[in-house]
């Protein structure tokens, strides 16, 4: 993630407000992979996600004059991501079964990690492979939807606790939470699925003895 | 203080982001040293958040930036009075 820079997004928002339109394409930029997969980590279909992106950044443009700059510009994006991705979600009644309200971080739940002894040294190399990232994206796609957000923003986005927890309208302890939860079920999930990928020396750490 | 291997799976998570305070953080370390298995849990779960993290695992579509940013020009013409 590329840090935004607060004063480049204020003049810009200004100089569109004031009839530099095209400036739009530059404010736009740093945050449309962000949105992007808000939007496929709420509608889990990479064709909807970019439509419903496209029409986010829209929305974004024609409510540029409400944006009051008490956040960063991309966590006030990605709630109107967020917004549009529920909505559509919504809108898709009975689509799935999977129902957002049901999961709560109330939940209990089993967390026991996977005690795996042979996920040691992949080497980041793997990644080229095509196999391991469709399993990651597999996983992280078959995550609940509370979870899949917060991992999204913060593992894949890198975004802070705090801008996380501003982008889903959560408290930064539920970030924490429902991160540790997400991460613990990919771990379990992942771990052992990923021994099959050749130990190497790699700057990764061990998958286990 | 001896703590247990569910205990340090609880604060995986926050170890790695570097959230426990030092007390906790030395607990964990010592138990680690000698636990096998909570050693290849934290290695496996560190390895994860760093893998997703990669670019190459979540990229955006092909031509979708280009597509955005036809869409946008063709709002922004619509917008009228524009600059572009």
């Amino acid at each position: 993630m590329s840090h935004p820079d607060l004063q480049f997004e204020a003049d810009c928002i200004r100089r569109i407000l004031a009839g530099e339109k095209s400036l739009f394409h530059d404010l736009i930029r740093p945050c449309e992979r962000a949105i992007y997969f808000m939007l496929l980590s709420i509608l889990r279909n990479e064709t909807e996600a970019e439509d419903a992106a496209q029409d986010t950044v829209i929305k974004i443009y024609l409510n540029l004059q409400s944006f009051r700059g008490d956040s960063q510009f991309r966590t006030w994006a990605l709630s109107i991501a967020r917004n549009e991705g529920l909505g559509r979600l919504r809108k898709a009644v009975a689509r799935r079964e999977d129902s957002l309200e049901a999961e709560t971080d109330e939940q209990t739940g089993d967390y026991t990690p996977a005690i795996l002894t042979s996920w040691r040294e992949i080497p980041s190399e793997a990644l080229e492979r095509e196999e391991l990232g469709v399993l990651l994206r597999k996983a992280i796609q078959g995550l609940p939807e509370i979870y899949r957000n917060v991992v999204l923003l913060r593992d894949i986005e890198e975004m802070d606790v705090r801008e996380t927890a501003v982008a889903l309208d959560i408290t930064e302890g539920a970030v924490k939470v429902r991160l540790h939860r997400a991460r613990a079920l990919l771990q379990r999930d992942l771990a052992p699925r990923l021994k099959g990928f050749a130990p190497r020396r790699g700057k990764l750490f061990g998958w286990g003895a | 203080m001896r703590i247990h291997c569910q205990h340090v799976w609880e604060y995986i998570s926050a170890y790695i982001d570097g959230e426990v305070d030092a007390e906790l953080r030395a607990e964990i370390d010592h138990h680690l040293e000698t636990c096998e298995v909570c050693s290849a849990v934290l290695d496996s779960t560190r390895n994860l958040v760093i893998l997703v993290a990669d670019d190459r695992v979540f990229e955006l579509p092909a031509g979708f930036s280009h597509r955005l940013h036809a869409r946008i020009d063709i709002e922004l013409r619509l917008a009228g009075n524009g600059d572009s």
